[in-house]
């Protein structure tokens, strides 16, 4: 086998999160590898539902997401393209009084986060969204929220990271990785290998593996969001739109699609997942009370993925508490398109100057953590495990809500 | 102007049917497709550039002769049979 | 087929139950008539969905009820296997769960979804056999999307089930044994054929001779057809690079390249098509395993020689697993039908089933002297113009797909991703191999490697507001 490449940093995991943070760590001139077992951002961050959306999320996530909303804002300059992301605001709709009173809630909760939401009562609903269904009493505007096509963003982070300088490899399957108590060798099935002194996990659904190699066991489940697309239909909504309690989502894109999402479908093997025919006939019989414009539409195409979800829906991002040198990204619960760019970019932070500008408390591994951390200065070296392509931690997530 | 010639089968009882507000009509047998395109050279506009479209393949799978019936149903005209009295409409497509 | 021979109902290991048959087949052509026929005549009653009104398949597609022109009138050559194949359809219909007009447009754990009339259902399945058929191999040419253009199957379509030629007009171009015959079906019912453009040339076809001998009555056909062209004073050429078809909102006239001469000609319609193309996209939802054929220079579902897909309880027959043709179909549906049978427990006429093995052997030879004598125009893809509109639905040009390339994409389904080329309504029914053969072009990549547009559901659109059947 060839030399080891001698980077500062290796990512594993080609998504959002991973190719962020392998575009920030090379903006600040850090030598970087990206691994990607695929196609860059072919998974969760590629075939997700492009809400780029601050509205909903639970008030731990805002400052980095307000982060995430200045580095969407100014997309172009970070990776050579728009993506299609357009501000077009968020619509977040209410089908009871019960779910209205929960849109007040938060838009009270989150007030100083720089949402600037806009309740909507029936009326003012009705003036200003005519397309609504009836069966919405009211909703709750992020004006400034809005999508964009993940087919196109997410790779395009990866592109922007090999502009920068960074290595970029895909169908680059990592098969083994090994501490030797100053550094991290990594190997791929493909033959690479690469030595660094820092280890970045961002492999989305598949990171669990990882973390538990080096002591951090985290409860992980996979999900698998129910998607589809409609021919080109004449404009009528420009807002991505959600639903309190979750259900339906929906937006419709530049060139007359709507993309819709709602519910849960179920995987095929560890890599690739189906929407499955009970969520899209749901989506079929429902959606037209929420937006009735789509009565006589076809949908053309349907398709889901595999995302990563922790029992508390919250991610895990921060540092290890075991290994010195490795950094967590992963297990964004569906919602990771918007906050990805922030994470990736506070990984870099961690790398660069030893810790990010956000506090990322709230995301720590040691949540899961049922014994206390091994002593630091004495780790001893972690022997080489081969990964099995198998991700056997990954299991099928109950049909429930998903998140839009 | 027409764009399909019929050759055979011409003696069949005519259909009325609207085709864009207007009356028309076709022969009993007649596919949607047959009975437009025996009058009309398009049955709707390309979805990105408003060009005309005519259907290709004439066995459900190319997808390019959707056109409207009169209760908001889209239905493909080269596999739906005319029944009188249908109303028919060709959407023109838009420049994207 | 001589259901005497097929032996004496055994008991089998499975009992059928509850309203729904668990033996189902997709397609009611040649393949799916005569598996349903076998499986009857072993006393298993299958159910046999097919999204035509009145089956047959495409080749054996029937008129409408109350047309009156005669099957010879109709079918030519192939008219008494058109009867039987219907008649036997006639027959069977009350005997089994017959389901017209009914698309399959997903499978998933064992179960099939159809749509009906705009309801949903599902079909739960034990052992199903696939028989999905073929559409037209389409290699795009600049113009092809006027009106007036359509596929070669279009074509014969429009006369077959509408009486209805495509213009006044016409040129046949492309390659492939449905050049000629559409050709000559026109001419004979009454239409101006303008032009037969064969992009084979006939030195190709001379050098086939050898293995299309094989099926003599199929050459002598095909012989028959170009033959009466030409006594009929149609021009036919041959070695012909179909360079544009032109027009402004409707076909108005063609241009060829034959050799170094660039030669135009003034009409009102055009069909075209390089043979056909396997329907896969069920196979694929289904799991099965595919495999490239060298010969349709297409990934296909795999099946062993008995009609076994890698899925167990899944079989395929006809066109839809390679192009093999309506014979072979009719074979390979009864054969499936017997594989099917003799795996549950039934006894079968061994016998017959390795004879129809030996023939759709024979069949499959003769199946490679075609390829030689109507060979796929490797250079299509060097020869097409950036402005070429590839992908019809999402009009996507063939530029387009290089530029996708030149940044570094190679796969058809990352290619798809990226610029949309068989993203829309058809999901790449039309595009995808054309796509694919830009794709492995542009990239300087074998033509195998560059992937296979995967299947999604649905198979064909979806309409929202679909209600559940019952």
């Amino acid at each position: 086998m060839s030399q080891p490449f001698e980077v500062d940093a290796v990512v594993i995991g080609g998504g959002i999160v991973g190719a962020s943070a392998a575009l920030f760590l090379a903006l600040s001139g850090k030598r970087v590898a990206l691994l990607e077992r695929d196609f860059f951002g072919s998974h969760s961050s590629g075939v997700n539902y492009g809400g780029v959306r601050r509205q909903g999320r639970p008030l731990s996530q805002l400052p980095l997401s307000r982060r995430a909303h200045e580095i969407w804002g100014d997309l172009r300059a970070f990776i050579g393209t728009d993506g299609e992301y357009v501000r077009s605001g968020h619509l977040k709709l209410a089908r009871s009084d019960k779910d209205m009173a929960a849109l007040v809630a938060y838009e009270q909760a989150s007030r100083g986060f720089g949402m600037e939401l806009q309740l909507l009562d029936h009326a003012q609903l009705r003036a200003r969204f005519p397309w609504a269904g009836d069966v919405a009493v009211g909703a709750s505007l992020c004006a400034e929220d809005g999508h964009a096509n993940p087919r196109l963003v997410s790779p395009a982070f990866a592109s922007a990271a090999r502009r920068a300088g960074a290595q970029t490899f895909e169908q680059a399957h990592v098969s083994e990785v090994a501490h030797d108590g100053q550094s991290f060798l990594v190997r791929t099935a493909s033959g690479l290998s690469f030595r660094a002194p820092w280890l970045l996990n961002c492999a989305g659904a598949w990171a669990a593996q990882l973390a538990r190699q080096f002591g951090e066991p985290v409860p992980m489940r996979a999900g698998h969001p129910a998607m589809l697309v409609t021919e080109p239909l004449p404009m009528f909504m420009d807002v991505s739109t959600g639903v309190e309690g979750g259900g339906i989502y929906a937006r419709q894109v530049a060139r007359g699609n709507c993309v819709l999402g709602g519910g849960q479908g179920f995987p095929l093997d560890p890599a690739t997942a189906r929407p499955g025919q009970a969520a899209i006939l749901e989506i079929l019989r429902n959606a037209v009370e929420l937006y009735p414009p789509l009565a006589g539409a076809q949908a053309i195409r349907t398709w889901s993925g595999t995302e990563g979800y922790l029992p508390d829906r919250e991610p895990v991002l921060g540092a290890s508490s075991t290994q010195p040198g490795l950094l967590h990204g992963f297990g964004f619960a569906g919602s990771g398109f918007q906050i990805g760019p922030a994470a990736g970019e506070a990984l870099a932070q961690m790398v660069c100057a030893g810790a990010s500008n956000i506090d990322l408390g709230a995301f720590s591994i040691n949540r899961f953590q049922t014994h206390p951390p091994l002593q630091l200065q004495s780790h001893p070296p972690t022997p080489a495990i081969v990964v099995p392509s198998g991700t056997d931690n990954v299991t099928p997530l109950f049909r429930g809500r998903s998140n839009p | 102007m027409a764009l399909l010639k019929r050759l055979a089968e011409r003696d069949r009882a005519v259909l009325p049917f609207t085709l864009d507000g207007q009356p028309a009509s076709g022969l009993q047998g007649d596919t949607l497709l047959t009975a437009v395109l025996t009058a009309k050279d398009s049955l709707r506009g390309s979805d990105f550039s408003g060009e005309p479209r005519a259907g290709f393949c004439l066995m459900g799978a190319c997808q390019d002769c959707w056109v409207k019936l009169g209760d908001g149903r889209r239905v493909r005209a080269c596999s739906t049979m005319l029944e009188a009295d249908v109303f028919v409409s060709r959407e023109p497509g838009r420049s994207v | 087929m001589n259901e005497a021979k097929n032996g004496i109902l055994n008991e089998p290991f499975e009992v059928q139950a509850g309203p729904v048959a668990s033996t189902v087949i997709v397609g009611a052509g040649p393949a799916g008539i005569r598996a349903a026929q076998t499986l009857l005549a072993h006393g298993l009653r299958p159910c046999l969905l097919d999204e035509s009104l009145r089956g047959g398949g495409q080749v054996y597609r029937r008129q409408p009820e109350h047309f009156k022109r005669s099957a010879k009138a109709l079918y030519g050559f192939e008219a008494g296997k058109a009867e039987s194949v219907h008649a036997t359809l006639d027959q069977l219909q009350h005997e089994i769960d017959y389901r017209p007009e009914t698309l399959v447009w997903n499978a998933e754990a064992r179960t099939l979804d159809t749509l009906r009339n705009g309801r949903a259902a599902q079909v739960p399945f034990k052992h199903l056999i696939v028989a999905t058929g073929a559409t037209d191999r389409i290699l795009p040419v600049p113009g092809w999307t006027l009106p007036g253009v359509y596929s070669l199957g279009a074509a014969q379509i429009a006369l077959k089930f509408q009486g209805c030629a495509i213009g006044e007009r016409v040129v046949f171009a492309g390659s492939g044994p449905l050049l000629y015959l559409v050709a000559y079906q026109y001419a004979k019912a009454g239409a101006t054929v303008a032009a037969v453009l064969d992009s084979s040339p006939f030195s190709a076809q001379a050098r086939a001779l050898p293995a299309l001998l094989g099926q003599p009555s199929t050459l002598a056909k095909g012989l028959y057809y170009r033959a009466w062209l030409t006594a009929h004073g149609i021009p036919v050429h041959q070695g012909v690079h179909l360079h544009d078809i032109q027009g402004e909102r409707r076909v108005s006239g063609v241009s060829w390249q034959q050799g170094n001469q660039r030669k135009n000609l003034a009409c009102d319609a055009v069909a075209f098509a390089h043979a056909l193309r396997s329907e896969t996209q069920l196979a694929d939802l289904l799991g099965c395993e595919f495999s490239w054929s060298a010969l349709n220079r297409a990934w296909l579902p795999t099946r062993d020689a008995a009609g076994r897909s890698s899925v167990e309880g899944v079989y395929l027959a006809g066109d839809g697993a390679g192009i093999m043709g309506a014979d072979a179909a009719e074979m390979a549906g009864e054969l499936a039908a017997l594989t099917l049978l003799g795996d549950i427990g039934y006894r079968i006429d061994r016998a017959r089933s390795i004879e129809l093995q030996r023939q759709l052997e024979a069949i499959q030879r003769f199946r490679q002297g075609l390829e030689t004598a109507f060979p796929f125009p490797e250079d299509w893809a060097a020869k097409a113009p950036d402005r070429l509109t590839v992908c019809r639905c999402e009009e996507v040009s063939a530029g387009d797909i290089r530029q996708t390339v030149a940044e570094g994409h190679w796969e058809i389904n990352r290619v798809k991703a990226m610029c949309r080329v068989g993203m829309g309504r058809c999901q790449g029914r039309m595009c995808g191999l054309a796509a694919t053969e830009i794709v492995a072009h542009a990239s300087g990549r074998d033509i195998a490697s560059v992937g296979r547009l995967r299947g999604q559901a649905p198979i064909k659109p979806l309409p929202f507001g679909v209600e559940a059947e019952q």
